[in-house]
């Protein structure tokens, strides 16, 4: 006949004080599918050599851009942050300089397009948008640069450079993200995230 | 192309304008904007190289010829015998400098950059 030991605890029963429970709802989910889309376009362009550091295509921008116009502002801002944060350290270079710059030209670009995205939609498509938040974040990160690691006049000679670069991969993202984009105008309040069980494709129009 | 909206292009050519306008700005190259005369070792007059103008320098010899035009400087006419300042032609750089020695007169272009330190003569 067994006897139950006086020290054994009910096995079901978790011990709420030995670990923290989170409940990550369908919502984070799909955020988090966002953000590791934007992460492995960022880790992909990570492959592309650059001419001069800080030229870099921008590709995550598309997914960010996408996300933009599906879902509105503050899930873009979620997915963006987030991959500057994964993006960080995946690729090792957390709370480096390069992290910094990521940082400061997402949250500049992300402050543009709070404003820009109440810009009526039959006249501003996705080349607008991506456009305004490509030179905000050069302009976040030359701003950084100067203020902090080369308080010199002379970076205005990198000016043009940047500027060029923001205009272009601006234009080609923009034109990338709109092939994604429904063309029917997106109702005042954006659609919202899919619940569980409801699986949706995301680049799907 | 249905994506591309009216106000796409509005936005992307106000981008283009915004960056040639930069590269305009920040890539002068050293240009000058201000001639700076001087008689008898002081300053005469500083003159802005943006309008065009023709000015009458006195000196121990007589009066030398200023000429500005097209944001360039040249002087123009001298008293003085072996002409060396008129032979120097348009100045246009910043740092560029006309000498006349005997009437005791230069001419000097001045810019973002400070070509010399000083000069002395």
């Amino acid at each position: 006949m067994k006897t139950a030991s006086p020290h054994q605890t009910h096995p079901s029963i978790p011990d709420p004080r030995s670990r923290i429970l989170l409940q990550a709802s369908s919502e984070d989910h799909h955020i988090a599918r966002m953000a590791a889309l934007a992460l492995g376009l960022s880790v992909l362009e990570a492959a592309i050599p650059s001419p001069l550091p800080g030229v870099k295509p921008g590709l995550a921008n598309i997914v960010i851009l996408i996300v933009l116009y599906r879902y509105g502002w503050r899930t873009a801002a979620w997915v963006s942050l987030l991959r500057v944060l994964a993006g960080g350290l995946l690729m090792g270079s957390f709370l480096s300089p390069g992290f910094f710059l990521g940082l400061s030209g997402a949250l500049c670009s992300l402050a543009i397009l709070a404003v820009s995205q109440h810009l009526p939609q039959r006249w501003f498509g996705a080349v607008t948008h991506s456009i305004l938040a490509a030179f905000a974040h050069i302009a976040g990160q030359l701003l950084l640069v100067y203020f902090w690691l080369i308080p010199h006049a002379g970076l205005a000679y990198l000016l043009p450079i940047f500027a060029t670069a923001a205009l272009v991969f601006g234009t080609v993202n923009g034109l990338i993200s709109a092939r994604f984009i429904p063309d029917k105008p997106l109702e005042q309040t954006p659609p919202s995230l899919p619940l569980s069980g409801e699986e949706r494709d995301f680049l799907s129009p | 192309m249905h994506h591309i909206k009216p106000g796409d292009w509005m936005i992307f050519l106000a981008g283009t304008i915004f960056t040639l306008w930069l590269a305009n700005s920040v890539w002068h190259g050293g240009s000058a904007d201000k001639a700076i005369i001087r008689s008898g070792g002081k300053i005469f007059r500083e003159l802005p190289l943006s309008h065009d103008l023709v000015l009458e320098v006195p000196g121990p010899l007589g009066y030398s010829k200023i000429a500005i035009h097209n944001h360039q400087a040249r002087i123009a006419s001298d008293p003085s015998p072996r002409q060396y300042c008129v032979r120097q032609g348009w100045l246009k750089q910043a740092g560029e400098v006309a000498i006349c020695l005997p009437n005791q007169v230069s001419l000097e272009l001045t810019g973002n950059n400070k070509r010399y330190d000083s000069l002395n003569y």
